[in-house]
């Protein structure tokens, strides 16, 4: 074989490999949706939601569903909602300071931290929030349970990290140009951020609170430890435990008993792909937006 | 209107809670296995026996278990990172690659209990099929969907640091006359090995921390596997069965000395990242 002939073949062999990862990779994901489309867009419906129920009384909770996956759903929405709104005011404050205040000394410790706290298995932090509980019952709270709130608490620690490092990575991403416009115009630090810099970065600190709304409705591991249970109908307070999402899918593959049951999960998980789906489309297209902004 | 020095406290307060957060759960796991730092306890719970009914509170095996997880799903998914990440940057044509890259990203927002569901249906009677032993959970199986699972944050940190290689590289390769493969080969993958590295392991952080696949898939026994088709027991399952089905409180020194081991895990891959020299994560 000539070296000439022997180059070819590496290079055809570079090609086909790299192709065939791509197109493997694909075919990988594909098959993922196409399946669970293929097998749950048939449940689809009021029943799937509401089960016997009559829609408008589940959504007022004036009767419990039965068999419907609604209060999944809402223990869901209720948990994503909670946890921003622990969240994201800490995180973008925090990411904030860490892009235009924090000294370089700081920015070390704390970025070592915040990339720490990133790489937290969901599971350690359901521990932790776990062991929360312990304590206090051990202590000044021996009534103390798992609960929603608790659930919240742990996932809002979850995604913190991310709406630090999104906001941080949005505000120092901007043109020198930008930054320099504020104090130029004779602004103090924090008018500058407020009416230059937050405006100009919001798109991009948007599109990281999209995106660990994502991260809160998915998360699985964390709730196991801290609160969910598979049949709690709506939860009528923070203390109460609760149904969500994930778990259900998590649940009725291990223990569904009738054939119904399953399409149940394959419906629930359709639904759970399409809202992690829809949000990381939003936050795609608003992020989009903002780079587009500030390429040129 | 809130004076400027009072919205900078308020700021660093904030960016204070985050590296407080941090160090409170070290704090709170380290305490919580403190009780085992006996002579008697260390042993009873590094070893290599779990029989909880018999006072043998071993952890080894699922150290082990998810050693092996880990490193098999990476031994799977670094190839076909690397191929992905060089096809979108250099062998894609422009539509494709955009495809490609949009997909990529678009994985990153799959659930992991997706993945774990569909693998039940799809994967595992086909592995017990093909391979006609045991029941189909095994570690081969969990190994093949954490594949897919951690493929995304190897290609996008990878691809990250192929982009800017190729910028500098580009032209001149191209007036010396190498074909793209060969550039590829030759020139982009020597030239971004350190990214590589990095991008590896983040991967790792994430398949180590990764509960709902192997709880799922892997089979939860805590043995030793003899073979890929065995069935394991990984520390993040270990933590979540017993939490979560069990409540003698003799158990729960295990939990948090697997919760520790964890944690201790991404410290050390924290340490990696930063001596390799910029924030990998975001």
């Amino acid at each position: 074989m000539t070296p000439g002939t022997r180059l070819r073949i590496a290079d055809k062999a570079t090609v086909v490999f790299c192709w065939a990862a791509a197109m493997g990779t694909g075919m990988a994901v594909l098959t993922v949706m196409g399946f669970l489309l293929y097998r749950g867009a048939g449940v689809l419906g009021p029943e799937l939601f509401f089960g016997q129920t009559h829609w408008w009384e589940a959504l007022t909770g004036a009767r419990p569903v039965f068999g419907g996956l609604w209060p999944a759903l809402a223990g869901t929405l209720l948990l994503v909602a909670l946890s921003c709104a622990m969240a994201v005011p800490v995180g973008i404050a925090g990411g904030i300071y860490l892009a235009e205040y924090a000294t370089p000394r700081f920015q070390g410790v704390a970025g070592f931290a915040v990339d720490l706290m990133a790489g937290i298995p969901s599971i350690v932090m359901g521990l932790f929030g776990f062991s929360m509980i312990v304590v206090l019952r051990h202590t000044f709270a021996p009534q103390a349970k798992t609960c929603l709130l608790l659930a919240a608490v742990c996932i809002a620690l979850l995604i913190l990290p991310y709406l630090v490092r999104t906001t941080q990575n949005a505000l120092s991403g901007l043109p020198d140009h930008l930054r320099l416009l504020g104090p130029s115009l004779g602004f103090s630090t924090w008018r500058n951020i407020r009416h230059v810099l937050l405006p100009s970065a919001g798109r991009g600190v948007l599109g990281g609170v999209i995106l660990a709304m994502g991260r809160a409705a998915e998360d699985t591991a964390v709730i196991l430890l801290t609160g969910v249970v598979a049949q709690a109908f709506l939860p009528r307070s923070l203390w109460d435990k609760f149904e969500a999402l994930p778990f259900r899918i998590y649940y009725l593959a291990a223990e569904h008993r009738t054939a119904g049951e399953l399409d149940q999960a394959f419906g629930t998980a359709l639904v759970l792909l399409t809202l992690t789906g829809l949000l990381f489309c939003l936050a795609f297209a608003v992020q989009r937006t903002m780079e587009k902004r500030w390429k040129v | 209107m809130l004076s400027e020095s009072w919205i900078r406290r308020a700021l660093c307060a904030a960016a204070t809670t985050c590296v407080a957060a941090a160090f409170c759960i070290l704090l709170v796991l380290v305490y919580l296995v403190l009780p085992l730092f006996t002579p008697g306890g260390l042993g009873a719970v590094f070893s290599w026996q779990w029989l909880p009914f018999q006072g043998q509170f071993g952890i080894l095996p699922m150290v082990t278990g998810s050693l092996l997880l880990s490193l098999g799903a990476l031994t799977l998914a670094t190839p076909l990172a690397v191929g992905v990440s060089c096809f979108v940057q250099v062998l894609a044509p422009r539509r494709v690659k955009g495809l490609c890259l949009a997909m990529i990203h678009y994985m990153t927002s799959i659930p992991t209990v997706i993945y774990g569901f569909v693998s039940i249906f799809l994967l595992v009677p086909l592995m017990r099929e093909w391979f006609d032993r045991g029941t189909g959970f095994s570690l081969l199986t969990a190994m093949i969907a954490l594949t897919l699972l951690i493929l995304p944050t190897i290609v996008l940190v990878f691809h990250a640091t192929l982009r800017e290689v190729d910028l500098t590289a580009r032209t001149t390769c191209a007036s010396l006359g190498f074909s793209r493969p060969s550039y590829i080969r030759h020139v982009l993958l020597p030239l971004s090995r350190r990214g590589l590295l990095a991008a590896v392991i983040l991967g790792f952080g994430r398949a180590v921390g990764d509960t709902l696949i192997s709880l799922m898939l892997a089979g939860n026994a805590p043995m030793v596997p003899g073979s890929p088709l065995d069935s394991i027991r990984t520390l993040t399952a270990h933590i979540g069965l017993v939490v979560a089905t069990d409540s003698q409180s003799t158990f729960y020194h295990s939990v948090f000395a697997s919760g520790l081991i964890l944690f201790l895990i991404m410290i050390l891959i924290n340490l990696a990242l930063r001596g390799l020299g910029r924030s990998y994560t975001s």
